[in-house]
């Protein structure tokens, strides 16, 4: 199902300058976001990027897009540079390179329509006519399960999973190779998050398309991931197959990570919070 | 009688869009030392219901048009604005999602929990400080007597929660309602914190609502579950026979939708999905509300009649025409 490596990071690192204080006081030292990580993300394959608030997984997703600078570290995309490419050939390569967002309640304008919320990155990239943009924009609604009447409706109409979904037609309109999906789910309710998580399945198999998806819900990732990467304060600390790392995790953030998630189980749940009692009370 | 009793409690809005039945018949009760988990999506009231025992809901627009709330045999709902601020202070203690709105950012951890402990219990400022420290160990906030100078903004998400914590159970309150507590955590925090309300509930026999939309976290921290759907209570039980053995099948459709951690081959598993969404609170459809996403739901008397909350056996209820147990030979429409 996977074939050749699509996306290769390495040694990517993101500082970010301390926040200047009173004047008289030294400047503290940058924030390392990002200190030096490296993953290969191959052709169909989904890479699941989890870790805690603030472990850096979101400036990772930006790095790799473009959309921050990179301090140090190659991005290499369809093997090119991406770092050092710039202007004209940087846009093309964007083109093969999305994003579905967090919030589907900040990342859609609220004032435009969803035929031109959709449409816009065709534009944008002067993609086909405009009635040829029009066509695709119908067969977009289609693909992520919406009626052709949501195109001239406006995004507050919508319920979370169905912007969420208008999302997802925007970042599939220029036909991408690699989607970053940044906490795709987590502003949504269970049922929705089902319902969006069989979508990106479906699309992945139907489409042939690689996604780094990031989330800090471990069950989330789980669902979606090829692989996984476990992060933890800017590093990577465990990659490996899904299935593995979450049978045998090797890394011991790995497994505080799993032992914290509640399972939908009161009996185990029960069994671990008296382990951890025991744990806490024990003498040492 | 247990400690916190609501009987048929019902909570309309006057909205443009017409009455929105925000909680429309609840009745729920938890015992002293127990901690009851009432769960749902969003928009499905559970809040609402908080707030309204708590009588925290703005009225207008909000009307309590029925039913009553007992604290300890005293009826909450009939209570002034006044004295409901004692209740809240002394017996009710609250903490909610956002640990940063619920705090004063203008004030000290210290101002803001020897406030409360002036106000309710007549401290002096003295005495409320040494409390205030008391309490802030309690809590496990690291180096309390140095956290009373803090601002909230320097405190993690996490130490945060920890200081609303000690706010709400200053006053030693006999029932604790958190609603979506470790929401806004991670999930190592989110562990810590629901250990923390554990043993609080434990020491002190606190009762505690804990209302949230994660079954995970109910299968961790409730002794009994109430699950809500369009503003009303559509299943009861203790929480072990509620995920061994659930009946609505809204409830089987949310533990269906989760995505597991474990076992093999789950990548290419689909979940199970709800089809349609809730009903608009404002349109309510005439009978069963969740007759028009029910799998089960025929040509019969689904659409027309409203189910009743029946005990189907000792200690489970379910509002439901087609509960699982009783779902024999009736194959899903789907």
């Amino acid at each position: 199902m996977s074939g050749d490596v699509l996306l290769s990071v390495r040694g990517l690192v993101k500082q970010f300058p301390a926040r200047r204080g009173a004047p008289w006081k030294a400047r503290a030292a940058p924030i390392r976001a990002v200190a030096g990580i490296d993953f290969e993300i191959a052709e169909g394959e989904s890479l699941g990027l989890v870790g805690e608030s603030g472990s850096g997984k979101s400036t990772t997703a930006y790095c790799v897009l473009q959309l921050l600078t990179p301090t140090a570290g190659e991005v290499c995309f369809l093997g090119q540079e991406l770092t050092r490419t710039r202007g004209e050939r940087l846009r093309r390569m964007r083109r093969e390179l999305q994003i579905v967002f967090q919030d589907p309640y900040a990342s859609l304008n609220p004032r435009m329509r969803v035929d031109a919320i959709v449409a816009e990155p065709l534009e944008v990239h002067g993609v086909g006519s405009a009635r040829s943009r029009r066509a695709r924009v119908l067969e977009l609604l289609d693909t992520v399960g919406l009626d052709p009447d949501a195109a001239r409706r406006r995004p507050h109409e919508f319920s979370g999973g169905q912007r969420q979904r208008i999302g997802i037609a925007r970042a599939l309109a220029l036909s991408p190779r690699l989607i970053v999906c940044d906490e795709p789910v987590s502003a949504l309710d269970v049922s929705i998050q089902a319902q969006i998580l069989n979508l990106l399945s479906d699309l992945q198999r139907d489409l042939g398309l690689s996604y780094l998806f990031i989330s800090h819900d471990l069950a989330v990732v789980r669902a979606v991931s090829d692989r996984i990467a476990v992060m933890r304060a800017g590093e990577i600390v465990e990659a490996g197959r899904a299935d593995d790392v979450y049978a045998n995790p090797a890394h011991e953030y790995t497994r505080a990570l799993l032992a914290a998630v509640p399972v939908p189980d009161p009996r185990r749940m029960r069994a671990r919070r008296d382990e951890r009692r025991r744990g806490t009370s024990a003498p040492g | 009688m247990s400690l916190l009793e609501v009987h048929e409690l019902r909570t309309h809005f006057d909205t443009r869009r017409g009455i929105v039945k925000a909680v429309d018949g609840v009745s729920l009760s938890v015992d002293r030392g127990r901690t009851l988990g009432l769960v749902g999506e969003s928009g499905c009231g559970k809040s609402v219901a908080a707030l309204s025992i708590t009588g925290l809901v703005p009225r207008p627009p909000a009307r309590i048009v029925g039913g009553r709330a007992l604290l300890d045999g005293r009826e909450l709902t009939a209570l002034g604005d006044r004295e409901l601020e004692d209740v809240r202070g002394r017996e009710i203690g609250m903490i909610f999602q956002d640990p940063m709105t619920s705090l004063n950012p203008t004030l000290t951890i210290g101002a803001q929990v020897c406030e409360t402990l002036r106000r309710h219990l007549g401290l002096s400022p003295r005495e409320a400080r040494r409390r205030a420290v008391e309490l802030l160990g309690q809590v496990r906030l690291p180096d309390p007597a140095r956290r009373l100078g803090d601002h909230p903004h320097v405190l993690s998400g996490g130490m945060r929660q920890r200081v609303m914590i000690a706010l709400a159970i200053a006053c030693e309150p006999k029932l604790l309602i958190a609603d979506e507590p470790t929401t806004a955590l991670d999930v190592t925090i989110q562990a810590q914190i629901l250990d923390l309300l554990d043993e609080l509930r434990r020491l002190r026999r606190m009762a505690i609502l804990l209302i949230t939309h994660d079954m995970g976290v109910v299968a961790e921290a409730a002794d009994e579950v109430a699950v809500m759907y369009a503003g009303q209570i559509v299943e009861r039980a203790e929480t072990v026979e509620l995920f061994d053995h659930p009946e609505h099948p809204y409830t089987e459709a949310l533990l269906g939708a989760l995505p597991r951690l474990e076992g093999r081959g789950l990548r290419s598993a689909r979940l199970a999905t709800i089809p349609g969404r809730p009903p608009d609170l404002a349109a309510l459809p005439p009978g069963c509300r969740f007759a028009p996403r029910c799998p089960y739901a025929g040509a019969d008397a689904c659409a027309d009649r409203t189910p009743a909350l029946r005990e189907i056996r000792p200690g489970h209820l379910v509002r439901i025409c087609h509960p699982a147990s009783e779902r024999a030979r009736r194959e899903p429409r789907a």
